[in-house]
């Protein structure tokens, strides 16, 4: 009987020693996704009940509280710009000639029809800074073996309390990610892909949003082109920048 | 014989004054209350018509579902052309398209940026082809505090308090921030031209009108419309109409399967509203039962206590030989006389007392400071044609019945008795 007990402990103890750090995974995933700062080129398109819309994007960031986006595509958008700095963002529409803040509840509202929130694009900080993660499993995800992470946020005011990540384990890039409410339901999917390896780190060309309470087959996020730790004039990032 | 029995009631007041009193005070009650009633439901019913609902209301089926929402993803496209051919189709409804939206209503500073912001419900309306129908459906001018109508392209209407808490004056431009009918951010940028007071709290807090035109394009909503409402031209909502005009659109343009497909509901299948339109066509016939049975029963007591103080005169009369059957029938026809000139008073005073109410109405509007549905604040009365006959009826009506069943005691009287009563 003893010795039954010692041979299941130390199963349980070699299967839970099998199991990576959580957080090392989280440093890891941080290394390939974040950087001092980025420009990029990128294709929104946004696939509603009824129709399937495209919007081109350039953007322009810089660690995790600066960032600014322009509208190049449809016509109807072009010229609209937003700015985050800290925890503000600032929109500015070039047929009403105003900058307005997106305040309150206007941030959970949808960026430009898409499945995703102007809360999804002012959150940038690194993973390993909002989440504990513990590592739940592995599963393999588009032939891919994946670590199953689970995160527990521990700042306070964050748009998901809990996240789900299937992460590529020889990659380090999540391949899967389920967001959850402080509730406990499921608010979006993402799923990312077509990872490239570029400047020495692994980054998501393709990511496909899912808003879970909205109708409609999703969002997909093309990153079209990608600099990382290029040079970015400090004007790019004030509000005078807006009306230019 | 009337002529000797109306002398008959005029020489003996006792006979006829109560009775007189009585029928006519119940016609009236039943005349003014009929009024008052018709009025309250017939102005909710016809103000939600007005502002929400129509006579009935065209959405596509996935709208439909959540229109409290104004989902205007799922708006009615190629609304030029559908708008021309239902026209064709139902000519006895006059359609009109409307947008409802929500959004912020944005005051810049002279910066340009953000100086007051809240929240707003828009309707977007035709108020710039030269058709004033959805104008005057509306009561906009009428409801007009300060400034003017819309007369060009991006001028638009703010409720007065509204304005005032966002410290807008006419002339002054606002931003609204809202969605477009693909979800992407809308900005568009009006000029204040006047405010308005609907009198209506849940109107009143953060309304926003705008020519559709405007509205259309803030939305990108081009061909576009969230709902058609349509108005008979009968001048008001009839159910039967309705639900017919519904049932037929129904047969042509919805399918089960196709969430934009083009639903048409009447406004009792809208907003709860079909239990008012209910409650108000049955009313009238729970009314006059309630009379009926409540003048009949007063009626029959004054009928028993008229006949009591009458016994020695029926007993007088029976023993000079008249007939029982021949002073019932009197006794029938001087309750009727009484039963037609109380009706008449009270109708008459029922009438005028409606009258007044239908001109100048009660404001209630202190008692629903913060009652959220859309009623008006001053309820008025409403004198239809049932209304000059609807109390007279059953006036005559009751006081006979009263008198049939208290004379009954005539039959119970013994002729052989008669002179020892008489004696004594």
């Amino acid at each position: 009987m003893k010795k039954l007990i010692l041979l299941l402990l130390t199963g349980f103890s070699t299967l839970y020693a099998q199991l990576p750090d959580g957080k090392q995974i989280l440093d890891k995933i941080d290394q390939n996704l974040s950087s001092e700062n980025r420009v990029f080129s990128s294709s929104m398109i946004i696939h509603g009940r009824r129709t399937t819309h495209t919007i081109r994007l350039k953007t322009w960031t810089a660690g995790e509280n600066k960032s600014f986006t322009e509208y190049l595509f449809p016509v109807r958008e072009q010229g609209t710009k937003m700015l985050k700095l800290e925890e503000q963002l600032w929109i500015y529409s070039p047929s009403t000639d105003r900058i307005i803040q997106i305040t309150g509840h206007m941030l959970r509202q949808s960026v430009m029809g898409s499945d995703l929130s102007y809360e999804d694009l002012m959150e940038d900080k690194k993973l390993t800074d909002q989440y504990i993660a513990k590592v739940t499993g592995s599963e393999i995800v588009d032939g891919h073996n994946c670590w199953i992470i689970q995160l527990t946020a521990f700042v306070p005011e964050i748009a998901y309390q809990e996240q789900k990540l299937w992460v590529d384990q020889e990659r380090n890039i999540p391949l899967r990610e389920e967001m959850f409410a402080k509730s406990g339901t499921l608010l979006k999917k993402t799923e990312l892909s077509d990872v490239q390896r570029i400047n020495g780190r692994w980054y998501p060309k393709k990511i496909v949003f899912k808003d879970m309470l909205k109708e409609g087959s999703g969002t997909e996020f093309l990153i079209e082109e990608i600099e990382f730790n290029v040079p970015i004039a400090d004007y790019i990032f004030s509000k005078a920048s807006l009306k230019k | 014989m009337i002529r000797f029995l109306f002398k008959g009631l005029l020489r003996d007041r006792h006979r006829s004054l109560i009775p007189f009193i009585v029928t006519a005070t119940g016609v009236m009650l039943t005349v003014v209350f009929h009024s008052w009633i018709t009025g309250v439901l017939g102005n909710s019913i016809e103000f939600n018509a007005r502002f929400a609902a129509g006579h009935v209301k065209i959405m596509t089926s996935a709208y439909s579902k959540n229109a409290a929402q104004t989902p205007n993803d799922l708006a009615i496209l190629g609304t030029d052309t559908l708008t021309r051919i239902i026209s064709e189709q139902f000519p006895e409804m006059e359609f009109s398209e409307r947008i409802y939206f929500a959004g912020l209503v944005d005051v810049p500073d002279l910066s340009g940026e953000t100086r007051a912001q809240g929240p707003s419900m828009g309707i977007g309306i035709d108020m710039l082809s030269g058709n004033q129908a959805e104008i005057e459906r509306l009561n906009i001018p009428s409801s007009l505090k300060s400034g003017s109508l819309p007369q060009q392209r991006r001028e638009a209407l703010l409720s007065r308090t509204f304005a005032e808490k966002l410290g807008l004056h006419i002339g002054d431009t606002l931003t609204l921030v809202s969605s477009t009918m693909f979800g992407e951010l809308a900005l568009y940028n009006f000029t204040l031209c006047g405010t308005i007071e609907f009198g209506t709290t849940a109107l009143d807090r953060g309304t926003l009108i705008a020519d559709i035109t405007d509205v259309r394009d803030a939305l990108n909503m081009a061909d576009a419309t969230g709902e058609i409402l349509g108005f008979s031209r009968i001048g008001h909502y009839n159910n039967e109409e309705a639900t017919n005009i519904a049932s037929r659109f129904n047969k042509s343009y919805y399918s089960e399967k196709d969430d934009f497909s083009l639903l048409m509901k009447s406004l009792a299948e809208q907003n709860n509203m079909g239990f008012l339109v209910e409650y108000s066509s049955k009313l009238k016939g729970i009314l006059v039962f309630v009379f009926i049975v409540a003048m009949s029963l007063i009626l029959w007591n004054a009928g028993l206590l008229g006949g009591l103080r009458r016994y020695g005169e029926f007993g007088m009369r029976l023993a000079i030989g008249e007939e029982k059957g021949h002073v019932y029938r009197t006794t029938l026809m001087e309750s009727l006389i009484i039963g037609f000139l109380g009706s008449m008073a009270g109708t008459i005073i029922g009438l005028a007392i409606s009258f007044y109410l239908q001109t100048y109405g009660i404001d209630l509007g202190p008692m629903m400071k913060n009652a959220s549905i859309m009623m008006p604040q001053v309820f008025r009365a409403r004198i239809t044609p049932e209304a000059w006959y609807i109390g007279f009826i059953p006036g005559v009506l009751s006081s006979l019945f009263g008198t049939m069943i208290a004379g009954i005691g005539i039959y119970k009287r013994q002729t052989a008795q008669l002179f020892k009563e008489l004696e004594s």
